[in-house]
């Protein structure tokens, strides 16, 4: 992909290279009664793995198509590289999209689905077949660009449509849930790859989805979104470490939330703290306590082997059941059902949020 | 077929059939339901009575009556073998100017219908809310429950000099087109309309939306999607809904003979035959029986046909 690279080092900079990506102000959209964006402010940098984060409903796919320009947002401004695309059409933007089921063309060919935006721009024949040929080499599919779309498996669409908008060289490419309808290997193997593409052709990527596992992956930063708004947004390692809410600390990965008599035993403060599973060791009930660590004695209530780690329910004496996790590292178990054990972890893993 | 549904297990047989009929009619499913090609001349012999007997015999009584003739003297048709009639078709220019007639305004009436199918169905399929799209949907379909003469009798009365189209047209300086072979394209394009507009209209739906996105999203404005996606998707409904329009204005007469003024087509001369020279009548309606497998064989070349 040189070519793309040369591109980008040369492509002028209508407002120079300080002004975002992407820049969101005051973002409302409304659809009828309901209000799926309310006052959303998101800078979005150049070359940013992007992850807009959230359960289904959350608004995040509608902040996708905001930027795409498939919705006009009721209040606010959405710039591009520093030029207003408020209300542009989408064919206006130089932004693409990966959708959810490819959208590939289902009575064009691979090559003329990759081909499709270089012809409305009216290329030359063969700078269209040239690029389309190293678009097709990108996602190493270069055999199948004679097949129709429906002759393809999920994991070839999925990268002809990124082939697709990719071909076109747009300053952000968004991506929305690209990745739900594949199997899990093949996700996995694709969250790879993507990243890889991305940081060969060193554009934005805007990448919508409801999977934390696949956000904290691949993105550079996470928008964790809930219910129209934006929770926090921050590194991965942010996000989980240090959630600023209770639904982010909830809705990445699974957490033990504590609040109450025993928050307020452990911290002094009976705020809702936040405490990974993976950070409390099992220990005998005998043992002293070690400096800087919060602890609790418990009793174990269940025991799941999962492979990696084995998964404790354990019961504090206040009644309260946290989840801790525990690599099968040691001799197993650490605890079986019923056994009276002293939870403990270091006292920088209790968050407030 | 689920096996159990024919075969009752035998301790619910014994206990369900007491009487003796219902034994006999046991022993009728089970004598059935060991000669599979008994059951399928069963099941088939009405419809392919119909079709076989009704239908393809009177086609071939049709086409046989074409190679007959007519004694001058008595006025009486006679079997023979003559190819008399055809020559007179393919050599008299009269007979020539009425079948290209009638093939120009089947087509016309194809291209008015579609024309004005596709943007209705693009706008019902991707714009209209739910209730404009019920109350459209009636719309198309309302023609197809009033009577045909009904129908054609309005356009009569719309094109009637001094009718409702002069009245419009007359501060325009304009004057109403009269009955003539515009006013039989309008009327068979309304009569036929919903033919084309329901193919296309439910083709249109089936189109997803995203892939009207992705067209805007690469760069293309309106018109090119309509051009190179839309249009593409719906090669197959267009060829279906022609057949109907195309055909069906190949066969009408009465349109013809209401809105037409002077303009012969093909039925309005097989009709001042069918008394008069009957043989020369079925060798001309061999025209259109011809042309429309023409068309269909074109159209299953093209392979809009493949889901049939």
């Amino acid at each position: 992909m040189t070519a793309t690279q040369t591109r980008a080092e040369t492509t002028p900079q209508e407002t120079g290279p300080g002004s975002p990506a992407i820049s969101l102000q005051g973002i409302v959209k409304k659809f009828g009664d309901f209000t799926a964006v309310r006052s959303l402010d998101l800078d979005i940098g150049r070359g940013e793995f992007f992850s807009l984060l959230g359960p289904s409903g959350s608004g995040k796919t509608t902040v996708l198509r905001l930027i795409a320009g498939f919705e006009t947002p009721s209040g606010g401004s959405v710039r591009l590289g520093g030029r207003d695309v408020t209300s542009s059409p989408p064919f206006d933007r130089s932004v693409n999209t990966v959708f959810q089921d490819y959208a590939l063309f289902p009575h064009m060919s691979v090559f003329q689905n990759v081909e499709y935006g270089l012809k409305l721009r009216r290329l030359p024949k063969a700078q269209r077949r040239r690029e389309v040929e190293q678009a097709l080499e990108t996602i190493r599919l270069p055999h199948v660009a004679d097949r129709l779309p429906s002759q393809l498996s999920g994991g070839q669409r999925q990268r002809v449509a990124l082939a697709r908008a990719l071909v076109l060289k747009p300053e952000v490419l968004l991506l929305d849930e690209p990745l739900g309808a594949l199997d899990k290997q093949l996700r996995e193997q694709m969250q790879i790859e993507l990243k890889e593409i991305q940081r060969r052709v060193g554009i934005t990527f805007v990448f919508v989805t409801h999977d934390q596992e696949e956000a904290l992956t691949l993105s550079d930063r996470v928008a964790v979104f809930n219910e129209g708004v934006v929770e926090q947004i921050g590194t991965p390692e942010d996000l989980y470490e240090r959630p600023a809410t209770r639904f982010v600390a909830s809705f990445l990965g699974t957490t033990n939330l504590i609040e109450g008599a025993l928050a307020e035993r452990l911290t002094g403060r009976p705020d809702l703290h936040s405490v990974r599973p993976e950070h409390i060791r099992l220990l005998p009930l005998d043992r002293q306590p070690a400096p800087g660590t919060h602890g609790v004695a418990a009793t174990v209530r269940e025991v799941v082997y999962t492979g990696p780690a084995t998964r404790y329910a354990v019961e504090t004496d206040d009644g309260e059941v946290l989840i801790a996790l525990a690599g099968n590292d040691g001799p197993t178990p650490a605890a079986t059902r019923g056994d009276r054990v002293r939870l403990e972890w270091d006292r920088r893993f209790t968050y407030a949020v | 077929m689920n096996r159990q549904a024919v075969i009752t297990p035998p301790s619910v047989r014994s206990a369900a059939s007491d009487g003796p009929a219902a034994r006999r009619s046991g022993a009728l499913s089970r004598w059935l339901y060991s000669r599979p090609r008994v059951r399928l001349g069963a099941l088939l012999v009405l419809p392919l009575a119909w079709l076989g007997v009704l239908y393809i015999g009177s086609l071939l009584l049709l086409f046989a009556t074409a190679f007959w003739r007519v004694d001058t003297f008595t006025s009486k048709v006679q079997p023979a073998f003559t190819l008399d009639n055809f020559v007179r078709l393919a050599t008299e220019p009269a007979y020539q100017a009425t079948a290209l007639r009638t093939i120009g305004i089947s087509l016309a009436v194809t291209l008015l219908c579609a024309a004005v199918a596709l943007p209705l169905g693009l706008y019902m399929a991707k714009v209209a809310s739910r209730r404009v799209r019920t109350l459209l949907a009636i719309g198309i379909a309302l023609p197809l429950w009033a009577g045909y003469l009904v129908k054609v009798y309005s356009w009569r009365i719309s094109f009637t000099t001094g009718g409702p189209l002069d009245w419009l047209l007359r501060p325009f300086g304009l004057d109403a087109p009269g009955y003539g072979t515009g006013a039989l394209v309008v009327t068979l394009a309304y009569l036929w309309f919903p033919f084309m507009a329901v193919p296309v209209y439910s083709a249109l739906r089936q189109i997803p939306e995203n892939l009207f996105e992705a067209s805007s999203d690469l760069g293309g404005r309106s018109w090119a999607t309509v051009r190179h996606v839309a249009l593409p998707l719906l090669k197959p409904a267009l060829i279906a809904g022609s057949i109907f329009t195309f055909s069906l204005s190949l066969g009408d007469y009465i349109a013809a003979q209401f809105v037409g003024g002077k303009t012969q087509v093909i039925g309005t001369v097989i009709a001042s035959n069918i008394n008069l020279n009957p043989p020369l009548a079925a060798a001309f309606s061999m025209v259109p029986l011809a042309v429309v497998v023409l068309y269909l064989l074109a159209a299953r070349r093209s392979g809009a046909l493949k889901h049939f």
